[in-house]
């Protein structure tokens, strides 16, 4: 997710949207990203280890955006 | 023999041919280098050109970022070569933390592309040495995620050490905090900033000039910098 620090421009673009179309109740929108990744065989301590290295390092910049959860199986382990 | 100056071609550079041939109208020989190799073929500086390397996707300039070459331009950043990142090539230069801060879609939404007034707010480094010292300059803007934003912390560094390299003068295009358009390392090496110096380097087709259309040629000297630097 965005920082919740920063300008988020396509959420804020949205919440406009949802404000015409009268659900203004709905505000501060933030859009952020979720990343599916597959491994075949079980999910180890260290399988996960290296898809939280992952999240942290490549698929997100720390410096704009937050890793706000990480799931397996639809359940979340972290953080 | 003239400088050797290398420009990095990714899947999806545009600016990579216009930045060769700014660097000839420079003086300097280009060499073209291709983002899968692991060998910067001995140049004496390097371009990361705009674009939208890998469709912009995960993030403008993340993929690119750890392309094979990038280990090669990292080291040689350390190293002291000087390295320009124009538009996407700043978006890399960020990614791989060459530069510190980030950079998000523009706070309007909208791509933009116009000529741009900046001040040259260092004109010490290895890219703007031949530039006055808060001298404002013309060059073309076109980008959508051009904001750069910093932590209060990290800005106020770039403040005290003098690294903001160009700032936006008059209405601030797309956000950036504190007007930022460019910035420089403590070294002065590496410099990276959204607007296109390539694209104002040619007679007939830079910015337009109070003396005649098209005739802006402030982008040229930030080769001819790179090119006394090295030489």
């Amino acid at each position: 997710m965005p920082k919740a620090e920063l300008l988020d421009p396509q959420g804020k673009a949205t919440s406009g949207a949802l404000a015409r179309l009268g659900h203004g109740r709905f505000h501060d929108v933030r859009i952020g990203k979720r990343f599916e990744l597959s491994v075949d065989g079980e999910i180890t301590d260290e399988v996960l280890a290296e898809a939280k290295q992952l999240a942290a390092d490549i698929l997100s910049n720390s410096v704009i955006e937050d890793v706000v959860a990480i799931s397996v199986d639809g359940k979340t382990v972290e953080p | 023999m003239t400088a050797r100056i290398g420009v990095i071609t990714f899947p999806g550079s545009l600016d990579d041919r216009d930045a060769q041939r700014a660097i000839r109208l420079a003086g300097a020989e280009p060499v073209a280098l291709w983002h899968a190799d692991h060998d910067l073929r001995g140049v004496d500086a390097i371009v990361l050109p705009g674009g939208f390397s890998y469709g912009d996707y995960l993030r403008p300039g993340a993929i690119a970022s750890v392309s094979p070459i990038m280990r090669e331009v990292v080291d040689a950043a350390n190293a002291g070569v000087p390295v320009l990142g124009i538009c996407n090539g700043f978006q890399m230069l960020v990614e791989s933390h060459l530069l510190p801060g980030g950079l998000i879609r523009n706070a309007h939404q909208q791509f933009i592309r116009r000529d741009q007034r900046l001040v040259v707010e260092n004109a010490t480094t290895a890219w703007t040495s031949e530039f006055e010292q808060g001298e404002e300059i013309v060059i073309p803007l076109k980008n959508g995620d051009g904001g750069y934003i910093a932590d209060e912390e990290t800005l106020k560094r770039l403040e005290g050490e003098g690294l903001v390299a160009f700032r936006y003068a008059g209405v601030n295009p797309n956000g950036s905090l504190n007007d930022i358009a460019g910035l420089t390392n403590e070294r002065g090496n590496v410099v990276g900033l959204m607007p296109h110096p390539e694209h104002a380097a040619e007679p007939g087709f830079g910015p337009d000039t109070p003396e005649a259309m098209r005739s802006g040629l402030d982008g040229l000297r930030f080769f001819t910098s790179a090119l006394a630097r090295v030489l």
